[in-house]
């Protein structure tokens, strides 16, 4: 059963297509009927799921005397759009310096961690050493320890590595939360890959390190891809590290700087707010829509293993 | 003598003695512990040893800047007196199996709806992950803004339909301030539960529902001999890890309330934070932390034993 998912994981296409029976017992239901057990509460959900995000992108680019007047103007719409708090937000404040920092805190971390990833699951799947299944499962253990009750002790421990205040403590310590996630992922993948492959590489005199690099992570590429994706999504997603670990203004990373940086007492900050969540959500919402199928397996595929 | 006898024909070659370098190059273990090495060394270095300190500083009454003295149960005393601490769980218990509850009846719910047939299914499967992938700061800086108590759009327009005379105090009131926290961990975490639960509700086979339908099986009964035990494993890793991320929650909280008003929203995490980090006492909010392994490792072995059902109802091996 593993290796169907993890299969069905590899290639997540074959997941859409695969269960798509054409009509199957939908006949046995009638249109108005379908209209409401069907359409109806899946319209109110997605609203709900998805008004934040339109009132989030309406209020950034709303003119301030229309955001907090909500009877004369219809509040749902503007006709007059305006880019003051997205214009305010890039060119008066730290925003693009927060917007790189976070960048490149997430692409290092995940970095690191894919690399650390490749090497412990293709040692923990295929070289099979003693206590390989223990070290599995400490991993998945690993992965259950949250960063809520890591970050004190974390902190003197950062402090004493001499870390504190700079980007390298948080892409030293975003591994911690990523590695056990997509080693976890990458040795469902490895092991879909066919033994075969890799003993007539040994035949033909390859050592492991050319089998892994020539052979396991080309094939396991859309994994790489998934758990690339899924590990940048989390660093994105950090705060309390970033909360902690850093107090510069010039190292925050976007959630943290807005929620501390941002955020004053002035009314009309609403604007300038919605638009740098909006900013700072962009990014991944622009690679989600491209590797959205890489994203669910990584999803399901870390839960289902 | 023996040389000459090695020399015969026929006779191999004796295999050269390997060296040190070569054995470390192939030998398997040695081979494995290279590759180990660096998610070893991150792990160990940023996860075991800080979990370990951190079990340590709950029994010193360290500070910031400052490293304690052991102090054995002091902290834990002082806690167990501490009104707001017992309020702080209070809230935590209540937000964990409110919200959970909730999400898997959302989740489940939106999961079977997206598994019927549907035009743009996959558009419509995106876009429910969209609450998902946002970080959390972001949009509960939305959530702030929806719930202002002057200019929230709810509030207009449920006074527009002519529910409500005045604006609902949404953070600023004990209850309202739990509602509605509750509300956007709710919001943030039915993306995950469906789409998980989709997956699994993927792999039943459709054949099972129409031997069932010829049966003359309802549909609730199909959902609950069919469905519901087949997605009773995913069920079990899916809530475990829902239950997980609820109960360690830090970032809706901090953003939307900071445990207020009056420490109605305080869950052990952010009062954690304040205690240890803003407070300064660091033995203290270790203690705190400490105080949540137990219901992390109860949802860890509900886990286990969810997994471990998993593969006897899939006739699995050890695998």
């Amino acid at each position: 059963m593993t290796d169907v998912l993890a299969a069905k994981a590899a290639d997540p296409r074959a997941v859409l297509t695969a269960d798509d029976h054409s009509e199957g017992m939908s006949y046995l239901h009638n249109l108005p009927r379908r209209l409401v057990t069907v359409y109806l509460p899946l319209t109110i959900i997605l609203l709900v799921l998805l008004f934040p995000f339109y009132w989030m992108a309406l209020t950034s680019i709303k003119p301030d005397e229309q955001l907090l007047d909500l009877d004369t103007f219809n509040p749902f719409w503007t006709w007059n759009p305006t880019f003051k708090h997205i214009y305010k937000l890039l060119f008066e404040t730290d925003y693009p310096v927060w917007l790189w920092n976070t960048m490149m805190v997430a692409v290092c971390a995940t970095a690191l961690s894919i690399v650390a990833s490749v090497f412990a699951a293709y040692a923990i799947v295929r070289l099979r050493y003693k206590g390989a299944q223990w070290v599995g499962g400490a991993i998945f253990l690993a992965y259950l320890v949250p960063p809520s009750i890591l970050f004190i002790p974390l902190s003197t421990v950062v402090f004493q590595y001499g870390l504190f205040d700079t980007p390298l403590a948080l892409i030293l310590t975003y591994p911690t939360i990523l590695i056990p996630f997509s080693t976890w992922l990458l040795m469902g993948y490895f092991k879909t890959i066919p033994f075969e492959l890799e003993e007539c590489a040994l035949i033909d005199g390859a050592n492991r390190w050319q089998i892994l690099m020539k052979i396991v992570v080309p094939l396991a590429i859309p994994g790489l891809i998934s758990a690339f994706i899924f590990c940048f999504t989390l660093c994105w997603n950090e705060f309390i590290y970033a909360l902690t670990f850093i107090s510069s203004t010039q190292y925050k990373t976007v959630p943290v700087a807005i929620v501390t940086a941002l955020v004053d007492g002035d009314i009309y900050r609403w604007g300038s707010l919605m638009a740098g969540a909006m900013i700072g959500s962009l990014p991944l919402v622009i690679l989600y829509a491209f590797f959205v199928e890489h994203y669910v397996s990584a999803m399901t595929g870390a839960v289902k293993e | 003598m023996a040389d000459i006898a090695l020399k015969s024909p026929g006779a191999r070659r004796p295999i050269p003695e390997a060296t040190t370098w070569q054995r470390l190059k192939v030998n398997r273990e040695w081979l494995s512990f290279w590759f180990m090495l660096p998610a070893a060394a991150f792990l160990i270095l940023f996860l075991a040893y800080p979990l370990g300190l951190g079990v340590w500083l709950s029994f010193t009454d360290a500070r910031i800047g400052r490293s304690g003295v052991f102090v054995g149960l002091e902290n834990y005393e002082w806690l167990w007196g501490d009104s707001t601490f017992w309020l702080s769980v209070f809230n935590t218990l209540l937000y964990t199996s409110v919200a959970s509850i909730i999400k898997f009846a959302v989740g489940l719910y939106l999961a079977l709806l997206l598994n019927e047939r549907l035009p743009f299914k996959a558009i419509i499967r995106a876009l429910v992950l969209i609450p998902f992938i946002v970080p959390t700061v972001l949009s509960a800086i939305a959530f702030w803004w929806l719930f202002d108590p002057q200019f929230s759009i709810i509030s207009w327009s449920l006074r527009k339909m002519g529910l409500i005379t005045v604006n609902i105090n949404f953070l600023g009131d004990f209850w309202n301030a739990r509602w509605s926290v509750i509300f956007a961990n709710i919001w943030r975490g039915v993306p995950f539960v469906a789409i998980t639960l989709l997956a699994g509700l993927q792999t039943v086979s459709p054949s099972l529902y129409e031997a069932a339908t010829i049966d003359g099986a309802t549909s609730w009964q199909r959902f609950r001999h069919i469905t519901y035990p087949l997605l009773t494993p995913i069920i079990a890793v899916v809530m475990t890890f829902s239950v997980l991320f609820t109960f360690t929650d830090f970032q809706l909280i901090w953003v939307m309330t900071r445990g207020g008003p009056v420490n109605a929203t305080h869950l052990m995490a952010t009062l954690s934070y304040q205690r240890a980090i803003l407070g300064g006492q660091l033995g203290e909010g270790a203690a705190i932390s400490t105080a949540m392994i137990p219901f992390l490792l109860a949802a860890i072995l509900v886990s286990w034993f969810g997994l471990q059902r998993r593969k006897w109802q899939q006739g699995g091996d050890n695998d």
